[in-house]
Formats: C-alpha cells, structure tokens, sequence
C-alpha cells in the first residue's frame, strides 16, 4: 500500500490520521505540502521518524526544491522524481491519496 | 444642499492595511493572491503590514527553486517590497520555531515578534485581510 500526503502536517491532521493506521512494510510518500513534514527541526519530525522505523517514507524532490527546504531532509527519508512517484505507484498495488 | 465631505488640506486619510499570511506557497494560491493585493494596496499608499504567521513562514524561505513544479517562483517578490514602500515584515516567533526555521532562514528582513505583540499590532489596524 502507498500512501500519499499532500497536506501541511501544520494545517491539518491527514499525516497523523495516516500513520495511525499504515500497516508496517506499507510505504508513505510526501508531496506538495506534505514534505514540510519531511524537514529538520520542525514538530513534526518525530513523529515521521518513529514511522520511518516500520514504513518506507519517500519525498518528492520537486516539491522540497520548490519549498526551499531540500537541505532540510531528515535522515531516513528517501527523495524520488516524478518518475520514482511512478515507479512507486507501479510497485503498490494500491495508492491511497489521503487529501 | 448637501455636499460630500470635503477632502482635508491634509489629502485623504491613510489607512492602517495588514494582511495575514498563514499558507504555505504553492499548495494553494493564496500565497500569491495575498502578494498581488498588497502590491495593489500599495500603489495606492497606505500604510501596509505584512504579517506572516503559522505555514506564512514558508512564504519567506530562502531558497525556493519551483522549475520543478513547473510554477513560478514568487518569492523574489518579496525581496522588492521595500521599492513599492511595504517595509513592515513581522513574523510569528513561535511558528517559525516549531517548524525547524530561524530569521536565517528568511530571505527578507523582518521583524520577529510574539504572539501577543502580534496580536496588539492586529489590534491597531483599520484594514485587516488574511490569506
């Protein structure tokens, strides 16, 4: 299972929401606004690096380069391209687009 | 018969104008609309403040390098604020903290403040538009 996170973890609760209930071995993906979750020092790291010990969790390096945030990456979260989203979905059998 | 108020020697009053900046850019336009109106407002000179609160930070990260997005990059914008006479940057302390950013982290000079400072200055105003 792939779940992909386009929120904030500031404006809304969709990252806690889907780690609650990702299985171990499930992989999580950050895109658009999700990927503040994926940077140093803010409050949501913890909690994304607890997940990362049970959960594959990728990020989608356009969007961090966008954000300004790139050098920011914690440890243990892996950028992709487009193509690496893709290859994600392929992998997956199922996506879920949390919104 | 009635006449319209007449405009004072002084010209007509200037008004206190903030705008409130709480999204991140790019994963909504609120961001960008937000700068279109304060660039607007400020042609028409008023006394403009920006404040930047909560995911507003994100608006002023150094840095930001959207080709891959395939989006245009507004944050050298706020770079030329000064020209257009928008100099009062003030930006939420407490939000910039949980978020893992310092004022060296922000491409623009601002002014950092506390909650309660910001919300005394949000109280002086005349105009108050968030985005």
């Amino acid at each position: 299972m792939l779940h992909i996170i386009n929120k904030s973890p500031f404006q809304t609760s969709t990252l806690d929401s889907c780690l609650r209930m990702a299985q171990p071995g499930s992989a999580v993906l950050l895109i658009e606004d999700g990927v503040y979750a994926a940077t140093v020092g803010s409050a949501a790291e913890q909690g994304l690096r607890q997940a990362s010990t049970t959960l594959k969790v990728y990020a989608l390096q356009p969007d961090m380069d966008a954000r300004g945030v790139t050098s920011k990456l914690i440890d243990g979260v892996t950028l992709v391209d487009y193509g690496g989203f893709v290859d994600l979905a392929e992998k997956y059998h199922t996506s879920h687009s949390w919104l | 018969m009635s006449e319209q108020q007449t405009t004072p020697s002084s010209g007509p009053k200037v008004k206190k104008f903030m705008f409130v900046n709480r999204k991140a850019p790019y994963g909504t336009i609120y961001a960008l609309e937000s700068l279109e109106v304060v660039l607007i407002t400020a042609t028409f000179d008023q006394d403009v403040s920006l404040v930047f609160i909560y995911d507003g930070v994100y608006e002023l990260v150094k840095g930001q390098q959207t080709k891959g997005i395939g989006v245009k990059n507004f944050s050298p914008s706020y770079r030329a604020l000064e020209g257009y006479d928008v100099e009062k940057l003030y930006v939420d302390s407490a939000s910039l903290t949980q978020r893992g950013l310092t004022e060296a982290d922000l491409l623009v000079p601002v002014e950092l403040l506390d909650a309660q400072q910001m919300g005394e200055l949000m109280a002086g105003q005349d105009v108050i538009l968030s985005f």
